[in-house]
């Protein structure tokens, strides 16, 4: 008896197009490596030429957003995600802000915050 | 413009470690909304040859899927959570990780003391704020805070406190002494 060959749909078959290729292949964005909790920001109008998922990234930055949140909704590897990231800032379409670019870390009155907020869980 | 409103947004990170299977995840959910974050990274030479990957000897990068939890203190405050991946090969990502880490929370296990070992080593060194939680497992012996701490060799200034990961409010206990942790260091004189 012939067995059924085992059958892949949809996400079972996994990705049409392979992550990295995405990206052509690249591994590192132009400048810095961005921070997992840099904030993502929307600065310019979207043009014609952008792939879907550099699209879908603006769509998920209209309000600021972590880098590892766009990961996270795209469903991408943070890598990939971070080279896509770094194409959109190249055209001046998003700004990516690091949260130790903004000085030394939080001040007291921040960390009470966090702590009363962590307590009124 | 109104002064409160104008403020740059904070982002805040703190991190999860501790050995394989201690109960990081199970942290992270019980305080957050818990979402699977993937992260596909080369594999460094330190890593070949630690881990048992025979028979994918040509494989060089891999894809780890790190647990990521997002609290939101209010609009323009939150706190993010990234689990340290459990497996030593992946050592070469805490120091992303870390860097501007606000604090640690090293999960400890009784039964297995010694798997945080290199978490705690890894924190004093770079010089991290961390405190230790002992996840008192069905079963385990709820050896004392203080036997904890001698077996560990800590400083006197790292907390160490005994939870159950489970629970909201040990969770909840466990992040505001960590948070109290970093604020006393951050405004220590040293």
């Amino acid at each position: 008896m012939m067995r059924e060959p085992p059958r892949w749909l949809d996400e079972d078959a996994g990705p049409i197009v392979r992550p990295y290729a995405l990206i052509r292949g690249r591994t590192r964005t132009s400048g810095e490596t961005f921070d997992l909790i840099a904030t993502v920001n929307v600065v310019g109008e979207p043009t014609d030429e952008l792939e879907p998922e550099q699209l879908l990234i603006l769509r998920a930055a209209r309000n600021p957003i972590s880098v590892a949140d766009v990961a996270v909704e795209l469903d991408l590897p943070v890598g990939v995600v971070r080279v896509l990231l770094g194409d959109l800032r190249d055209h001046g379409l998003i700004s990516v802000t690091s949260p130790s670019s903004k000085g030394p870390r939080p001040n007291e009155r921040i960390l009470k915050e966090v702590i009363n907020g962590l307590r009124a869980l | 413009m109104d002064s409160v409103l104008s403020e740059d947004p904070v982002a805040l990170k703190i991190l999860i470690a501790g050995g394989f299977g201690v109960g990081k995840t199970t942290l992270v959910g019980s305080i957050s909304e818990i979402r699977p974050l993937r992260t596909e990274e080369v594999l460094s030479d330190r890593g070949v040859g630690v881990d048992d990957i025979d028979g994918v000897e040509a494989k060089t990068t891999t894809t780890v899927a790190m647990d990521f939890g997002r609290i939101t203190i209010r609009e323009g405050l939150v706190v993010y959570l990234f689990g340290t991946p459990g497996q030593e090969r992946f050592w070469f990502m805490w120091d992303e990780l870390s860097y501007g880490a606000l604090g640690a929370v090293v999960i400890a296990d009784t039964r297995r003391l010694t798997d945080c070992f290199p978490s705690v080593d890894y924190f004093e060194q770079r010089g991290t704020p961390f405190v230790v939680a002992v996840n008192c497992f069905d079963g385990a012996d709820r050896h004392s805070v203080d036997d904890v701490r001698v077996a560990l060799d800590l400083d006197e200034d790292v907390p160490v406190l005994l939870c159950d990961v489970r629970r909201r409010t040990s969770a909840k206990e466990v992040m505001v002494t960590l948070v109290e942790h970093s604020l006393r260091t951050l405004t220590s004189p040293n």
